[in-house]
């Protein structure tokens, strides 16, 4: 498919009046597309010769049919010159740096000496700028008397010329416009040896080519004309300003040969040099946009360029694909990390080419007599095109009407056949806006129904994928170098360690951390048939012994639950998330650490310890980060969806739900809480009446008004900390909120205090809120009150319920968190573009230097010690500690 | 053979890296040569100490090891088998392993001692076949597009940081640009940061009192002339007339003839203002400033607010000096960044001061100095907002940033505008005037770059598409 041949490189210069002529395969005279019969004018701007875009018809030209005819240029002969909007910088810098009169470089032979190469260092030029040049003096080759050329936006340039009156002594100033005509002829003169001293090469671009006398007119396939429902033809913009251009060049044509006065000519002239400026360029500065008849303006050449949706960054570098599909995500526990659940149809509706060949013949048929009809799951699949060598494309239609059985028996090996996609097919899987190479991933498909992408929720965090609604594309590889790319570098399971910090970015989260702390927290046992119930969807081959045999009945503990999807050779030994760090440590004791969070594993058996974030969750993981390294990517993917299934059925033997009574506290506990918050305003107002008498000691370097702030701000946020530590001792595990605080499944002390009891100070960039009415918040306080609740304290919790004045201020607080994740993002968005631009070509070379493509070295070697931090252990060449443990089988 | 090279290239990277000192400034240098060698002929190295030197450890290690030998006592000594540890370590650094590694694995080995539980030498076989296998494992791949990968690791958790630009950093006088704002600062190159400001250590001689630190900070800190006494401006008199407080100047530690002298120069150098005279009385202290114009009130309010405001103590950009105890050492924070005229201040310790302006980093101390600023004020940014991202990333982008010996900005005016390839800074930002100067400069695109050849529809000369290998057919054995 791909061909052994590259483009080589990319010429760019300008087009000569020259060249224009000799690619031109039509003189454009007529400034009118077809006439009334729907045919085109000969000469117009549709000629036949210049393209073909109707269907069916063939190029007058070339005579291949629309699609293969990439189209012919035309020309308009423009009456008399125009400039070329693009290049008046550069005609002004000429003008101004050459002699009027004979074109040389107002420089003499020793100071241009200077910016040549010298013999034996071609490298050594240096190009010539505007500043090397001294204004208005005389031509050192001519003697003629230079004078200034002022440029007025967007075209036009005037020479000042200044005389001085030989009576008075006096300089008069005239201002004499330079016409196009006048100015090509001054750039005509300019030689090319001083060309090249500019960094002009004359081969390419003399500088009155920039001065036009000759229009290409673009191919209609560049400027297709639709037609619109009504049947009627709507040209392109750029046609539209084509005609314009033709129709004031005819009526200037015919002006000039009538012999009109100077003045019209002129206008004439002036209204041509309009035209072609917006054809070229319809956002110059100083000049009025070109507009339609509703009033848009017209996207003329520049603006097709330009910009996000341009031609460069929206058709070129980014392109829209086939085989793609995109529909919203839901969950689905029971998959593997590495699979995607795809709706039937869609999977009818997507394909995979397969060559047919002898030893698959017999296969194909069968897709092929099924055809594109597959009505549920089970069935097998079909196919829905046929392609024969010769390039024909035959659509299989399904049904006793179809074709398949005909089409069946006449394929042969040679054929492609694009087959529906099946289970295990593999597709790459994005979630925009992709901002690292995990937003795409491939997976393996397995077709289900309904009409969701399903995905595993451990591979959210890569696509920072939620399921409230989001949607994801998927692709299917059409080669076999892109399958194969596909399976062996961008699977999920090649992605499991970020490249960002050497850690999985992968793994548990939510329910999952919540599930598995429950399941292992402390010791629990279980009889066979709970036992089997946890562990009945991962991949345990053999019961473990049982921990302990009661009665004749034997039990099996929840650690040894867990350790079953533990590889045997695993040994490690960490504080689990739920350390409390409470001094002295009593890991080491004989009862052990009260809250269960030492963890210690030997040989895959989990001795002790609470499993929670720090162990499986996302960007932690500690023990999935060792699977890794131990036994590669394919077992840690196993571990992660034995993981994900446990946890979930350890959740689901009691269930976990969160409910409004959750939050309640006892009578005492509410007292405590109102005397806290008393206690805290009250302390607040005699902060203020200090400061108010003027006593207030000020911090360095601060005003009293802002010291009072400040320890305001802190007392209060004191106070709303006690309310939380008052509510969670009331709280324990029992309560989901805690379990999910402290596993750090999701949440924080911090959330269980505002909903259970006080919400705290709002802040608006860090400050109490202060702005709103004069000298006040709200008009329901005092002028120049400075009290807590006038200043956004809310002392409700979410659950007693916000006052209006509480609501209002949580609003305020609540915007700015809005208003700050719409700026960040498109921040850094930008910044990423950026870093990418910049970086994007960087390789790692043979050698172990960085280089650009373009060969320059960035560093001799990579990251100074050659570790690729996606393998690295947390930035370390090698996880010493790990292999320490794993070998000694101790803590370390 | 060339995987051999890059192994040993690596290895010497890495001692370098470590034996390396920070960057030194040359006043420092000398500054501090005369201490240092007077310290170093103090030093008698330990029994213990010199017998572990002659192992020829690198520096970290040895400290290490040092450090060990030395708690114990001799009998300890005796018993511990230094001659074991030395073998070990010594074919730990045979097997060429970074000295990271093999200081986090001689550490393991000490505390193991410690702890009465020896390594076996099985064990410590065994852990070294793993530490190669997995050294080995975690070399980076040829082809590797380690920029994008940088790029994206950087960019990606800018959607996670804080906007809020304004934050207390440790110290809650002094504000400090924090999160995206400051990253987006730091990637721009840009001449002066919105917030500057300077973290100066102290001499060994003025880091221990808080007085002897002030001292310091008083000759650092701008003081305006209306901090040192009284002003003011006599209408009848026209003239401004200031009565310098000597107590004030002592409690400063500055002279006031010192003030007397610098006011009124300071005035006419700084702040351009000529139009006035001035009359000392050094005894008393009191300056006279009477302005050229005598009939226009005008130009006497000016004069004195230009006698009110001028810096007569003090490096004029730095606004205001906090003195703050971190770690046992006393410490000024600084509104405000200079670091040439910071560096010429008697206490101030200029191997450790640092500035985040990046730019002033260049002028004063160099290309080399500027990269290793960049790298840590970006990674010290990221991690203050609790994201870890890998420092080789942040180094390369500080590479090609510093590439050409001076800080290049990412984006338009810097790096990416640049390049050598046409489309590419099309497709990037300003795309027609790229193409128009390309026109006449008849420039060629070598589509060498990624972008240039997605639009031209090849592959990219990255990763797999690097490769040029081919298959070449082997005919079926009959």
């Amino acid at each position: 498919m791909t061909s052994p041949k590259r483009i080589g490189k990319i010429e760019f210069g300008l087009l000569s009046p020259k060249q224009i002529r000799d690619m031109s395969v039509c003189k454009v005279i007529w400034p009118d597309t077809y006439d009334d019969d729907g045919f085109p004018y000969p000469k117009g701007l549709m000629d036949p010769s210049l393209g073909v875009i109707d269907p069916g018809l063939r190029c007058k030209t070339c005579g291949q049919k629309q699609g293969d005819c990439p189209g012919h240029f035309g020309h308009i002969d423009i009456a008399k010159p125009v400039i070329h909007v693009g290049y008046t910088r550069l005609i002004r810098k000429l003008l101004r740096i050459t002699c009027r009169d004979c074109g040389r470089f107002l420089l003499d032979k020793e100071e241009i000496e200077k910016f040549s190469a010298l013999e034996d260092d071609p490298y050594s030029a240096e190009t010539i700028g505007e500043k090397d040049f001294k204004k208005e003096r005389v031509c050192p080759y001519c003697g003629e008397q230079q004078y200034k050329i002022n440029f007025e936006k967007p075209t036009s340039f005037v020479e000042v010329i200044s005389v001085v009156d030989e009576n008075t002594g006096k300089t008069i100033k005239t201002e004499q416009k330079l016409t196009s005509a006048d100015i090509r002829e001054r750039l005509e003169r300019i030689t090319d040896d001083d060309l090249r001293l500019l960094g002009i090469d004359p081969d390419v671009a003399r500088p009155e080519w920039a001065v036009l006398t000759v229009l290409p007119v673009p191919p209609v396939t560049v400027r297709p004309s639709i037609i619109l429902e009504n049947g009627q033809r709507s040209e392109d913009d750029l046609t539209h300003k084509l005609v314009d251009i033709i129709r004031i060049n005819q009526r200037f044509r015919e002006n000039q040969d009538a012999g009109a006065p100077q003045l019209i000519i002129e206008d004439l002239w002036e209204l041509l040099q309009y035209h072609v400026t917006t054809y070229l360029d319809n956002e110059v500065a100083g000049c009025p946009p070109a507009r339609h008849r509703s009033g848009r303006p017209l996207k003329t050449l520049s603006q097709r360029l330009k910009g996000k949706d341009g031609r460069f960054r929206g058709s070129l570098s980014g392109k829209r694909v086939n085989f793609s599909a995109r529909t919203v995500i839901s969950p689905d526990p029971n998959l593997s990390v590495g699979e995607v659940g795809v709706p039937l149809a869609i999977a009818n509706e997507m394909s995979v080419p397969v060559r047919v060949t002898k030893q698959n013949i017999e296969d194909i048929r069968a897709m092929i007599r099924i055809g594109p009809h597959r009505p549920t799951l089970r069935d097998p699949c079909g196919a829905n095109y046929v392609n024969r060598p010769d390039g024909r494309r035959i659509r299989l239609i399904a049904g006793p009407e179809g074709n398949c059985d005909t089409v069946a028996e006449m394929i042969e090996p040679g054929w492609k056949i694009d087959r529906q996609l099946r289970d295990g097919d593999i597709v790459l899987f994005n979630r925009q806006p992709s901002l690292h190479r995990m937003s795409i991933m491939s997976h393996r498909i397995k077709v289900m129904n309904g009409r969701t992408f399903r995905l595993n929720p451990a591979v959210c965090p890569p696509y920072n994928a939620d399921f409230d609604g989001d949607e994801m594309n998927l692709h299917v590889p059409q080669t076999e170098e892109a399958r194969a790319e596909a399976e062996l570098l961008v699977a999920v399971q090649e992605n499991i360690l970020s490249p960002r910090f050497g850690a999985p970015i992968i793994g548990g989260l939510h329910d999952h951390i919540s599930g598995i702390f429950i399941l292992t927290n402390q010791t629990k046992w279980y009889t066979k048939s709970e036992f089997l119930y946890l562990l009945k969807y991962t991949k345990m081959d053999k019961m473990p012994e049982p921990g302990k045999i009661v009665d004749g009945v034997p039990y099996w503990s929840n650690k040894q639950a867990f350790s079953v999807i533990l590889p045997k050779d695993v040994s490690m030994f960490y504080k689990a998330t739920c350390c409390q760090n409470c001094t002295p440590c009593t890991k080491d004791s004989e009862a052990g650490c009260p809250n269960d969070a030492f963890v210690r594993i030997v040989d895959g058996e989990l001795l002790c310890g609470t499993i929670d974030k720090k162990s499986v969750g996302a960007m932690d993981g500690a023990i999935l980060n060792r699977i890794i390294r131990l036994h590669g990517t394919r077992r840690a993917r196993e571990y992660i969806d034995d993981l994900t299934k446990l946890s979930i059925r350890a959740i689901m033997i009691n269930g976990f739900s969160y409910g409004i009574n959750d939050t309640d506290l006892g009578k005492n506990e509410h007292k405590q809480i109102r005397d806290v918050l008393d206690q805290a305003e009250s302390d607040a107002a005699q902060k203020i009446s200090i400061f108010e008498q003027g006593h207030l000691e000020p911090m360095p370097g601060r005003t009293p008004e802002e010291t009072l702030e400040l320890q305001l701000m802190s007392q209060l946020g004191k106070a709303r900390d006690r309310t939380g530590d008052i509510a969670s001792r009331h709280l324990g595990f029992e309560n989901s909120s805690v379990v999910m605080a402290v596993s750090g499944a999701r949440g924080s002390m911090l959330n269980m205090a505002q909903m259970a009891g006080c919400i705290g100070q709002q802040a608006v960039r860090g400050e109490r809120l202060s702005r709103g009415y004069e000298d006040r918040t709200l008009p329901h306080f005092k002028r120049g009150d400075k009290g807590a609740g006038a200043h956004g304290f809310v002392r409700n919790s979410y659950k007693s319920g916000l006052t209006p004045t509480e609501f209002f201020f949580h609003a305020i607080g609540g915007r700015e968190g809005l208003v700050d994740t719409v700026v960040r993002t498109s921040q850094s968005g930008y910044l990423q573009r950026r870093m990418i631009n910049a970086l994007q070509d960087l390789k790692v070379a043979y050698d172990g230097t960085v280089r650009s493509t373009g060969g320059k070295i960035i560093q001799f070697v990579y990251g100074e010690d050659g570790t690729d931090p996606a393998k690295s252990a947390s930035g370390q060449p090698v996880d010493v500690k790990g292999i320490a443990e794993s070998v000694l089988k101790e803590e370390i | 053979m060339a995987e051999k090279s890059l192994e040993e290239k690596v290895n010497a990277a890495l001692e370098e890296a470590v034996v390396e000192e920070p960057v030194v400034e040359e006043v420092a240098e000398k500054k501090t040569r005369s201490k240092k060698a007077k310290k170093e002929e103090e030093e008698v190295l330990s029994p213990v100490a010199q017998e572990i030197l002659s192992w020829n450890l690198p520096k970290t290690l040895f400290e290490l090891v040092r450090k060990w030998a030395e708690s114990k006592t001799e009998e300890e000594l005796e018993e511990l088998n230094l001659e074991h540890l030395h073998a070990r370590i010594q074919r730990l650094i045979d097997e060429k392993m970074p000295v990271s590694t093999t200081t986090d694995l001689v550490k393991i080995l000490i505390s193991k001692q410690d702890a009465g539980k020896t390594v076996t030498d099985e064990q410590f076989e065994e852990i070294i076949t793993r530490i190669k296998r997995e050294f080995q494992m975690t070399r980076v791949q040829p082809c590797e597009a380690v920029g994008i990968n940088a790029a994206h690791s950087i960019g990606e958790p800018g959607t996670q940081m804080t906007m809020r630009t304004f934050h207390f950093a440790g110290v809650a006088e002094i504000n400090v640009t924090l999160g995206l704002p400051r990253l987006i600062e730091i990637m721009d190159a840009r001449k002066e940061p919105s917030t500057p400001t300077m973290t100066i250590f102290l001499d060994e001689d003025y880091r221990e009192s808080r007085d002897k630190a002030r001292e310091v900070s008083w000759k650092i800190e701008a003081a305006p002339l209306h901090e040192f006494g009284d002003i003011e401006t006599d209408i009848a008199e026209m003239c401004v007339l200031v009565q310098v407080n000597k107590y004030v100047c002592k409690k400063r530690k500055i002279a006031l003839s010192e003030v007397l002298a610098k006011a009124p120069q300071k005035i006419r150098d700084k702040r351009h203002y000529r139009e006035f005279e001035v009359e000392t009385d050094e005894v008393e202290g009191i300056l006279k400033f009477i302005p050229k114009n005598e009939d226009s009130y005008q130009n006497l309010f000016q004069l004195a607010e230009h006698v009110r405001q001028v810096i007569v103590q003090g490096i004029d950009d730095i606004r205001r000096v906090v003195v703050r105890k971190e770690n046992d050492e006393y410490i000024l924070h600084t509104e405000g960044s200079n670091l040439k005229d910071v560096f010429e201040i008697e206490g101030v310790d200029c191997k450790r001061t640092k500035t985040n302006n990046i730019a002033e980093i260049t002028s004063t101390l160099g290309i080399e100095a500027a990269r290793a600023a960049t790298i840590d004020e970006a990674y010290a940014t990221l991690k203050e907002q609790g994201i870890s991202v890998d420092r080789r990333h942040i180094m390369l982008v500080a590479d090609i940033m510093c590439m050409d010996g001076e800080v290049k900005q990412i984006g338009r005016h810097g790096i990416a505008g640049e390049k050598e390839s046409v489309l590419s800074r099309a497709s990037f930002e300003v795309t027609v005037n790229h193409l128009l100067d390309a026109a006449i400069a008849h420039e060629f695109d070598e589509l060498s770059g990624v972008t240039e050849n997605v639009i031209v529809g090849q592959p990219i000369q990255l990763g797999t598409g690097d490769v040029k290998l081919m298959v070449r057919r082997v005919p079926p054995q009959e």
